[in-house]
């Protein structure tokens, strides 16, 4: 393959179904998942020479390789930061294909999250600290009774709920908005189950007096997986190509993933105002470009601090921005149409990858309509890119 | 929600708090825990502070770390009640802290000595220390009169 510059494409997005027992193995699911955007694309699994997932997943890249019938892999990487890098997928994946290294890049996430371990309860396990987590969570959290993802969040998310004066209350709006759109989304787990603020409110505390239960995101079950190839190929494949416009992380100094309260300003999350920074220089384009947004949702607090970290309202202002039903289908700025992490289910912000290629074919459930999607914004914090139409 | 007194701390034999894991670069910080010093890690060269502690100094890529004790007086800059999972190895429900220092440096902690909901934000906050189980400590913070 000639090594010269070529624009990077979505071509195929495939899942599991989401449940809470999915009554097989990770590595099942992983294949599953992978088969289903290959077929999608229209592209034999048997060419993909790119594989990239993030840590903490358990499937071996080899593992899943041999499922697939892969013949010759030219390149492999498994992210550090979780959730985090979620979106960096995308961008490793743009950048060998731009690079002209790859052809076909699979991107996964396929995990038992909730029937084989549960990622919101206490650690059983202190079998010791390695790197490759971007958090220094075990080493100092864990001794102190933060021990639970929530725990880390609400510690990362209060300085700032504080600073603005934000309710409890206030961040039920983002919960309902996207239970809201999980109750017409037959794949999410909330399916037919809207909440109310009520609902919200009578939640109980998970981490007082920060987040409720239906402040957090689900435990799931289920795999979802993106291929990535190149914009020219795509447009020869089964479905429209979906671009992907630019692509980035930003891990700036003393920040960490989740266990985030070393840098100067707790009421602001500057990895996101990092990888805003970058995506928009990439592109050129601004907030108002975007028809959606799909935002890395673990818990809700994140929602408003990204909203504001990529300029679509101002410092202190997300939740009145959500109050305003900007995130609604006829609002400023649609977001998390499938549900999200909390009412579709969590596979890590890669199904909400995928929703926001949905949004871009024009094949979502919850499908923008009153504009025409040009462009949409992911975020997983520290990572992010803008899927475009072509 | 009911308040939740925050008894004395249990005797070192019969403590169930996890204990820290001690990494190469944070053996002083722990060993000195354990005497109930509080030190943090100062760069020998442009004498700043760093936490987590590092062998190299950010600033100005020292390797010259020194411990030193600290004020051990700071302020509660972020914290939550763990209420759902109740925190292995708690007998009550503590109070999780974010503690800035006046030294400058942050670091995650408890508030001890209240109820729960009586931690507050920018409260002002000394050391102390908590043992854990295989006996080591930890510290922790209680309430001061400001400043
Ligand atoms: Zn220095």
């Amino acid at each position: 393959m000639s090594r010269r510059f070529r624009e990077a494409a979505v071509a195929g997005i495939g899942a599991t179904e989401f449940s809470k027992e999915s009554g097989r193995s990770e590595l099942q699911l992983a294949a599953e998942c992978s088969l289903a955007a290959c077929e999608d694309a229209g592209v034999d699994p048997a060419d993909i020479d790119g594989m990239i997932t993030f840590t903490i997943d358990n499937s071996d890249e080899i593992g899943l390789g041999r499922c697939l019938g892969v013949k010759d892999l030219a390149y492999t990487a498994r992210i550090p930061g979780g959730g985090a890098a979620a979106a960096a997928t995308l961008y490793q994946a743009m950048a060998v294909v731009n690079a002209g290294v790859c052809d076909n890049v699979l991107i996964w996430r396929a995990m038992n999250e909730r029937s084989q371990y549960r990622f919101g309860q206490n650690p059983t396990s202190m079998a010791g600290y390695t790197g490759g987590h971007g958090t220094g969570s075990l080493l100092w959290c864990i001794p102190f009774g933060a021990m639970t993802p929530a725990s880390w969040g609400a510690l990362q998310g209060a300085r700032y709920l504080h600073t603005y004066g934000i309710t409890n209350r206030d961040l039920g709006h983002v919960s309902v908005q996207e239970r809201q759109y999980a109750a017409t989304n037959p794949k999410a787990w909330f399916f037919e189950r809207p909440i109310t603020l009520e609902d919200h409110q009578n939640s109980k505390w998970i981490q007082e007096p920060w987040l409720r239960l239906l402040d957090c995101c689900q435990e799931s079950d289920g795999g979802v997986a993106i291929l990535v190839t190149s914009l020219e190929r795509a447009r020869d494949l089964r479905q429209p190509p979906v671009k992907i416009a630019g692509a980035c992380q930003s891990i700036p100094y003393n920040v960490e993933v989740i266990s985030n309260y070393y840098h100067d300003d707790l009421t602001v999350m500057p990895e996101a105002v990092g990888t805003a920074r970058r995506l928009y220089a990439q592109t050129g384009l601004k907030p108002a470009d975007m028809q959606a947004a799909m935002i890395y949702d673990a818990f809700t607090p994140q929602v408003l601090m990204q909203l504001e970290a990529f300029g679509f309202c101002g410092r202190g202002e997300a939740a009145d921005f959500v109050k305003s039903g900007a995130l609604a289908l006829d609002g400023a700025l649609p977001t998390n149409t499938h549900g999200g992490l909390l009412g579709e289910a969590y596979i890590h912000g890669v199904n909400s990858m995928a929703e926001g290629v949905r949004q871009v074919r024009g094949t979502s459930v919850n499908q923008v309509t009153r504009r025409t999607v040009e462009h949409v914004l992911v975020s997983s914090g520290m990572a992010g890119a803008i899927l475009e139409k072509v | 929600m009911s308040a939740e007194p925050t008894g004395p701390a249990p005797a070192a034999d019969g403590a169930t708090r996890m204990p820290p894991i001690v990494t190469p670069d944070a053996v002083a910080f722990w060993a000195a825990a354990d005497r109930e010093e509080f030190i943090g890690q100062q760069c020998g060269d442009c004498g700043r502070f760093t936490f987590p502690p590092r062998p190299m100094c950010p600033h100005c890529h020292s390797l010259k770390r020194e411990d030193v004790r600290l004020s051990g007086r700071g302020t509660v800059v972020s914290y939550t009640i763990p209420r759902h999972p109740h925190p292995f190895g708690f007998k009550t429900t503590p109070i999780v802290a974010v503690i800035e220092l006046e030294e400058g440096t942050r670091l995650v902690s408890n508030v001890v000595g209240i109820a729960p909901e009586a931690v507050k934000m920018d409260m002002a906050v000394e050391v102390t220390f908590e043992p854990t189980m295989k006996d080591h400590k930890v510290p922790v913070f209680r309430p001061r009169s400001a400043p």
